[in-house]
């Protein structure tokens, strides 16, 4: 009972995010927003008892991919979105009720399930099961896909070396 | 129910006892920082206040509250404002899932001496971790400072960097200890700690940690002599202080993964467990300290070459050698 | 492949600092522990007196003059016998800089430098020390030298009549 309100909540913030992430105009609000769906996102498969992608969907995704989108961000000056800042409270409202839900709804999970802190749901995914799951019976899909991301770091390497440099030339 | 209350207050305690020995740690580690770096530059240290300048934490902390808190006017205010919260929080927040000494029994109860035994611990604080970096890049940017900006940018590109080499060199550990629980991983060294058995990655896994607390030779987010103070620029009074707290947390908190992971936690002869966890991690903060002592800043390229072009390929192969050894030899 | 240069390099640095940390610190910690400076250290000025206990100021300006912060100031006046003291003497030592110009431009080694070097003070104005405060009972750094004795108008002896002094000139005989 509490799973499903739990669950629609947290869609509901999920969705909300990712909407107000894609109509901001300041691109750190923007990330701001996206984080907080990959929070709500984390939370929901820690609900349907994957607590190991939701440890990896914070690690990589709000702890990587979005640090990188961040850090472009702020290397290219796109911070203040080219107008200067105001200060206006109702901007905020929108986050601090999402982070509220957010909020809620862990709490709500720990209650719910007193065994985050001790004895171990049966409906718990082990890390050792989603291992052997991954690497046994999806193994080629994962081979196939760790394959795409060494082609994409070999391209990505190419394309970034750029033209040899002829000596005595002005490096730019 | 009364199961589960018993349950609720005993995390409870545990959580008030955790944070109070972290805290109290984290201001005497300023202290202990200031004294220790003093003698090795043939200076005292701090001293006037209190015996042997013992007191020098209270007087600190009175400072920092009494001075104005300075918001400036181009900020973006609530982010500045919440982002020191979050750098002390999210450094608070690992400590949930350190053991620091075997589940004692108490009344008949046995009671784990870890706050809460995820069965993910260690994701957990590489989570985490990752996380830290926001409270960078937002209080950097919220500031509209050229300073802080810089700061925060060379801060997220360096976390981003030595993370990887971090849970790279975990990865050895795991394998050993067949489970992400860090209760587990301390349980494996019984006989040796992953320090003999993994060398390499142990000096992979504190060159990396050193990185990640932001520390001198990695404190080019900070570089007094170039960018100011760096993401803390613009911060005074408390703020500043949150920033300042949470450096030294997070050295006690990765001091403490490190003794988890690589040095056998609680194992030792002689002392009491917790003792024994106390002392390493103590000795790794020193080791924090000496570092800080010894080695001169960075500079930025020679920073990013060394995480990318150097540690992670080394971590990387450090795995595959491992990984193909405990294949070999393993049961 | 100089990695094991770099590793050493390394780790020498670490013994070094480790080494440090058994050193007896060089600090002097001041309030408790005073070092004495050198008799010739440069701090507060002082006004010295002839060995006979006369002042030894002729208030010939030169001090004042030489001054580049001009915080030396006095008024001249001339005793029946005609010889030149100052009616009063002040120096500003909240505009001092310790240079030791005065010192060196003094004729009569009147003023010199003492290693006088605590005179913090909370009011600045407490810093403008009067000739009283100026004055101290020997000759400083030489006791025995007295102007009179090699110059000057005739206080000790007789005007031109010292052991090392000519006679006084008459301007009637440069004349060609």
């Amino acid at each position: 009972m509490i799973g499903s309100v739990v669950f629609y909540l947290l869609a509901a913030a999920t969705l909300t995010a990712t909407l107000l992430c894609i109509t901001r105009t300041s691109p750190v609000h923007a990330v701001i927003y996206l984080v907080h769906a990959f929070f709500d996102l984390a939370l929901i498969f820690y609900l349907f008892g994957a607590p190991l992608v939701a440890a990896w969907e914070m690690i990589i995704y709000a702890g990587a991919v979005m640090v990188l989108f961040l850090f472009i961000i702020m290397m290219l000056e796109l911070a203040t979105g080219g107008k200067p800042l105001t200060v206006d409270r109702r901007r905020w409202v929108p986050v601090l009720l999402l982070s509220l839900v957010t909020l809620a709804c862990t709490v709500l999970l720990i209650i719910q399930d007193p065994s985050a802190v001790g004895s171990g749901p049966a409906y718990h995914v082990s890390p050792r099961d989603f291992g052997t799951v991954l690497f046994d019976r999806y193994a080629l899909a994962v081979q196939v896909v760790s394959f795409q991301l060494l082609f994409a770091a070999v391209g990505a390497y190419y394309v970034g070396k750029g033209e040899p440099r002829k000596r005595g030339e002005q490096s730019s | 129910m009364t199961e589960l209350l018993i349950t609720s207050i005993l995390i409870l305690v545990k959580l008030i006892l955790v944070f109070a020995a972290v805290l109290g740690l984290a201001a005497y580690m300023v202290l202990a920082e200031r004294k220790v770096l003093g003698r090795m530059q043939l200076r005292y240290g701090p001293n006037r206040v209190g015996p042997f300048g013992l007191m020098q934490p209270m007087a600190d902390v009175i400072k920092l509250l009494t001075k104005e808190d300075l918001v400036p006017a181009k900020a973006d205010r609530i982010m500045f404002l919440i982002a020191p919260g979050m750098a002390s929080l999210i450094a608070l927040l690992s400590f949930a899932v350190v053991p620091f000494s075997p589940p004692i029994t108490l009344f008949g109860r046995t009671i784990p001496m870890v706050v809460c035994d995820l069965n993910i611990g260690l994701l957990y604080f590489l989570g985490l971790s990752s996380l830290a970096v926001y409270s960078i890049a937002l209080g950097g940017w919220a500031s509209n400072s050229k300073y802080a900006l810089l700061g925060a940018i060379r801060g997220l590109a360096q976390l981003i960097s030595y993370e990887l080499s971090m849970g790279l060199a975990v990865v050895p550990v795991v394998l050993t200890a067949k489970s992400f629980s860090l209760t587990e991983i301390v349980v494996s060294q019984a006989d040796w700690p992953n320090m003999l058995r993994h060398p390499l990655a142990f000096v992979i896994f504190m060159i990396s940690v050193m990185a990640e607390s932001k520390r001198t030779p990695f404190d080019l987010p900070e570089g007094e002599n170039e960018i100011v103070a760096g993401y803390h620029t613009e911060y005074s009074g408390m703020r500043f202080g949150l920033f300042f707290v949470g450096e030294y947390i997070n050295v006690i908190i990765l001091g403490s993964m490190v003794t988890v992971l690589f040095l056998g936690g609680w194992h030792g002869p002689l002392l009491p467990p917790i003792v024994w966890f106390s002392l390493k991690v103590l000795a790794v903060a020193f080791c924090f300290i000496w570092t800080r002592g010894t080695l001169p800043r960075l500079r930025y390229d020679q920073l990013m070459h060394f995480g990318w072009k150097f540690l992670i390929p080394v971590a990387l192969t450090n795995v595959l050698i491992t990984g193909a050894v405990m294949l070999a030899v393993g049961p | 492949m100089n990695l094991w240069r770099d590793i050493k390099g390394t780790l020498q640095a670490y013994a070094v600092t480790f080494s440090y940390l058994f050193r007896k610190p060089t600090t002097i910690q001041y309030p408790e522990e005073r070092r004495t400076p050198a008799p010739r250290y440069r701090a507060r000025m002082v006004l010295t007196r002839d060995p006979d206990g006369g002042e030894r100021c002729v208030a010939c300006h030169l001090c004042s003059a030489a001054c580049p912060v001009d915080c030396i100031s006095m008024q001249a006046a001339e005793a029946p016998d005609g010889r030149r003291y100052a009616a009063w003497f002040r120096i500003n030592f909240a505009r001092c800089i310790f240079c030791g110009l005065c010192a060196e431009a003094c004729p009569t080694l009147a003023i010199q430098m003492s290693p006088e070097y605590e005179i913090c003070k909370r009011d600045p104005l407490s810093l403008v020390y009067e000739k009283e405060d100026l004055l101290i009972g020997d000759g400083g750094k030489d006791n025995d030298y007295n102007f009179y004795r090699h110059a000057g108008i005739g206080v000790v002896n007789p005007r031109g009549g010292n052991a090392d002094e000519y006679g006084p000139v008459d301007p009637g005989a440069l004349v060609p």
